[in-house]
C-alpha cells in the first residue's frame, strides 16, 4: 500500500501513520488504522464532519494527547528521513515538539511582548544570545508577514493585536524553531475573511521550507491551498489523493457525497 | 373565527403580563431583603469601627506606637505588640508562601489525579475550616514541646503559617486552573517541559491570584488570638527581641527567632480585661490599628487582581 503510494505520487514522504488507532481516556476510539503520509514541501489537508478525527489525528503528531493521562496509542507515526517512530514510548514527547511545531485553532498568545512570544520556543531551547535571539525573531516574523506590521512594537503586549495578527503571531512563534512539519488544526476558524486570505497565502508561502498538516472545516480552503486532501469519517480514512483530483474526481461515494454537500 | 382567536390571544397576553408583575415582585422582594442584610451588616461593622476609633482617638499619637506597655494607661504603648506581629508575619510570610505555592503547584501541575489526591484535595478544603485554636494546641505539642522550640516568634511564626497555608494552596490552585488550557498547549507545543511551564507561564499568570491569597492570609494571622495565646505568647513585655539586621557583616542575625514576644491582639485583649476604663481606651486604639492594617492588606490584595486582570487577557 505504502510503496504503491510511493509511485503514485511524485513526492517524498516527510512522515506517515502507519495503522494508527487512538483510544481517549474514556475508550472511545478516536482513529482506526489510519494509513496516511504526509509530503516533504507539500500541504495536506484533512477534511471530514466534526467528530471524524481529523483533530485528533493532527495532534497525535505532536503527541499533544501525552497531556492528558490515559490516552493510548495504537500503531506509528514515521517521520523520515531518520525513520523515527515518533509514537514509540521511548520517544519523549518533547523532541517530536521540537522537530514538529503546531498552530491552533483559536489564536493563543502569551500573555507576553511581541517579542517574546516569537522567542519562547528559542528560549526553550537554550538560546541566551541576544543576537541570535533578535535575528531569529525578525525571520520568523518576517517569514509570518509580520514583521512590517509590528517591527515599531515588538515589546508591546501580543493581546493587542487583532485576531488575524495575533494568529500570524502563532505561525511565527512556531516557525522560529525551524520545524520540519508545521500542523494547523482550523487556523482560521475564529478569523475574517481577509485575515483568512493572509494566512492561506502564508502557508503556500511556508511550504517552500517545510511541509504541512492542516485540519480543516472549509472544503474551499482545502482546494485552494493545499497539495493532497485526505477526507476521514468516523475515525477512519475514506480517501486520500491528490486535491484536484478528490475535487474533480473522487474515486468513493462518500467522499463526493461530502464534497458537493450532499452528506456532512 | 378571526375574533375568536383574536379574543383569546388577547387574554393570553394580559396573563402573561400579570405573570411577569407577579414574577417581577419576587425580584424586587429578593433585591430589597439582599439589600437590608448588606446594609445592617455594612453599618454594623462602620458604627463597631468608629467605636473603636473615636474611644482610641485621644492615643493615636506617636508615643503609642513608640512606648513600651506599662502599669500606667497613659504612658503605655504598643511597640513591643506590633514589632512582635510584624516579626511573627515574617516567619509566616517565608514558610507559608513558598510551601504554600509550591503544594499548590504539585497538586494542580504534577500530581496525578486519583483517589489520593481527592484526599489531600478535601484535608486541604478542610484545614482551612478548622477552628484556629486547634492549630495552638496542635502547635504547643509539636512546635513547644516535641521540637523544643520555646515560646518563641519561631513557634508563633510556624503556628500561624499552618494557618495561613490552607489558603495559599486553595487560591494557588484557583489561579492556576484559571488559566486556559490552549495557552498552556501553547507552550507544551513549541516543546517546553513541564517545569518550563510552571516557570514562565503558570507561576506568572496565577500571580495575581496567588498574591490576592497571600495577603488574605496575612491579613487574617495578622488578627489571630486564640493559637498565639495557647502556645504560650507573653501578655506584658517590655523588650524588643534582637534586631533582624544588624549594621555588620553578616547583616542579619537569627537570634529573633528564639525570643519571647507579643502580638498587637493579644496586647489588646489584655488591656480590655483590666478593670481601669484608661486601659479600654488602649485596647480601643490597638483594636483600630488592627482593622486599619487589614484593611489596608485587603485593599491590597483587591488592588494586585484590578491590575492583573487589566494587563492580562486571554
Amino acid at each position: 500500500m505504502v510503496a504503491s503510494k510511493k509511485k503514485r505520487f511524485n513526492d517524498t514522504i516527510k512522515a506517515e501513520s502507519k495503522d494508527l488507532d487512538f483510544y481517549y481516556a474514556d475508550g472511545t476510539q478516536a482513529l482506526k488504522k489510519v494509513n496516511l503520509a504526509v509530503y516533504e514541501n507539500k500541504i495536506t489537508a484533512l477534511i471530514g464532519p466534526s467528530g471524524c478525527g481529523k483533530s485528533t489525528f493532527l495532534r497525535s503528531f505532536n503527541r499533544m494527547h501525552d497531556l492528558y493521562p490515559g490516552n493510548r496509542y495504537d500503531g506509528q507515526i514515521i517521520l523520515y528521513p531518520d525513520n523515527t517512530n515518533i509514537l514509540a514510548k521511548k520517544v519523549d514527547p518533547i523532541e517530536v515538539r521540537m522537530r514538529i511545531s503546531m498552530v491552533f485553532q483559536k489564536p493563543n498568545p502569551f500573555p507576553k511582548s511581541i517579542y517574546e512570544n516569537v522567542a519562547y520556543g528559542l528560549r526553550v531551547r537554550g538560546e541566551r544570545n541576544k543576537h541570535t535571539l533578535d535575528d531569529k525573531v525578525e525571520e520568523a516574523l518576517k517569514g509570518a508577514s509580520l514583521w512590517e506590521e509590528v517591527k515599531d512594537r515588538l515589546y508591546d503586549l501580543a493581546f493587542n493585536l487583532s485576531g488575524g495578527q495575533q494568529q500570524r503571531l502563532c505561525i511565527a512563534r512556531a516557525l522560529a524553531t525551524e520545524p520540519e512539519i508545521m500542523l494547523f488544526d482550523e487556523p482560521t476558524s475564529a478569523l475574517d475573511p481577509i485575515a483568512t486570505v493572509n494566512i492561506e497565502e502564508l502557508m503556500s508561502e511556508l511550504k517552500e521550507k517545510l511541509s504541512i498538516l492542516i485540519v480543516t472545516h472549509n472544503m474551499q480552503q482545502a482546494a485552494r491551498i493545499s497539495d493532497y486532501t485526505a477526507y476521514m469519517y468516523l475515525g477512519e480514512l475514506v480517501e486520500h489523493d491528490l486535491t484536484d483530483q478528490i475535487f474533480t474526481n473522487p474515486s468513493k461515494k462518500e467522499t463526493e457525497d461530502y464534497i458537493t454537500g450532499k452528506f456532512g | 373565527m378571526a375574533q375568536q382567536g383574536k379574543a383569546k390571544s388577547l387574554k393570553d397576553l394580559n396573563e402573561i403580563r400579570s405573570l411577569i408583575k407577579k414574577h417581577k415582585k419576587n425580584d424586587f422582594l429578593f433585591a430589597a431583603t439582599g439589600m437590608f442584610v448588606i446594609a445592617s451588616l455594612t453599618i454594623t461593622l462602620i458604627i463597631l469601627f468608629l467605636d473603636l476609633i473615636i474611644d482610641g482617638y485621644p492615643k493615636f499619637n506617636l508615643d503609642f506606637f513608640s512606648n513600651y506597655p506599662s502599669r500606667r494607661a497613659a504612658r503605655a504603648g504598643i511597640l513591643s505588640a506590633w514589632i512582635g506581629s510584624s516579626l511573627v508575619l515574617l516567619v509566616t510570610f517565608f514558610v507559608a508562601v513558598p510551601l504554600g505555592i509550591a503544594a499548590g503547584v504539585y497538586l494542580e501541575e504534577y500530581a496525578k489525579k486519583n483517589w489520593f489526591a481527592d484526599l489531600i484535595e478535601i484535608n486541604v478544603s478542610n484545614l482551612a475550616g478548622v477552628p484556629s485554636i486547634i492549630y495552638g494546641l496542635l502547635a504547643l505539642g509539636l512546635f513547644v514541646y516535641t521540637f523544643d522550640l520555646g515560646q518563641s516568634i519561631l513557634t508563633a511564626g510556624l503556628t500561624l503559617a499552618l494557618l495561613m497555608l490552607p489558603i495559599v494552596i486553595v487560591s494557588t490552585r484557583e489561579a492556576i486552573r484559571a488559566i486556559p488550557i490552549h495557552i498552556r498547549e501553547a507552550a507544551f507545543a513549541v516543546g517546553a517541559t513541564r517545569w518550563h511551564v510552571v516557570l514562565h507561564h503558570v507561576i506568572p499568570y496565577a500571580y495575581g491570584g496567588i498574591l490576592t491569597g497571600v495577603i488574605i492570609g496575612m491579613a487574617r494571622a495578622i488578627g489571630e488570638t486564640a493559637p498565639v495565646i495557647t502556645i504560650g505568647a507573653l501578655t506584658f513585655i517590655a523588650f524588643l527581641p534582637p534586631s533582624p539586621i544588624m549594621p555588620e557583616v553578616p547583616f542579619i542575625n537569627f537570634e529573633w527567632l528564639d525570643s519571647g514576644f507579643t502580638v498587637l491582639p493579644i496586647q489588646m485583649f489584655n488591656w480590655i480585661s483590666r478593670p481601669q476604663h484608661a486601659f479600654h481606651i488602649n485596647a480601643a486604639a490597638t483594636g483600630a490599628v488592627i482593622i486599619i492594617l487589614t484593611a489596608l492588606m485587603n485593599g491590597a490584595a483587591i488592588k494586585l487582581r484590578y491590575n492583573v486582570r487589566k494587563k492580562i487577557k486571554w
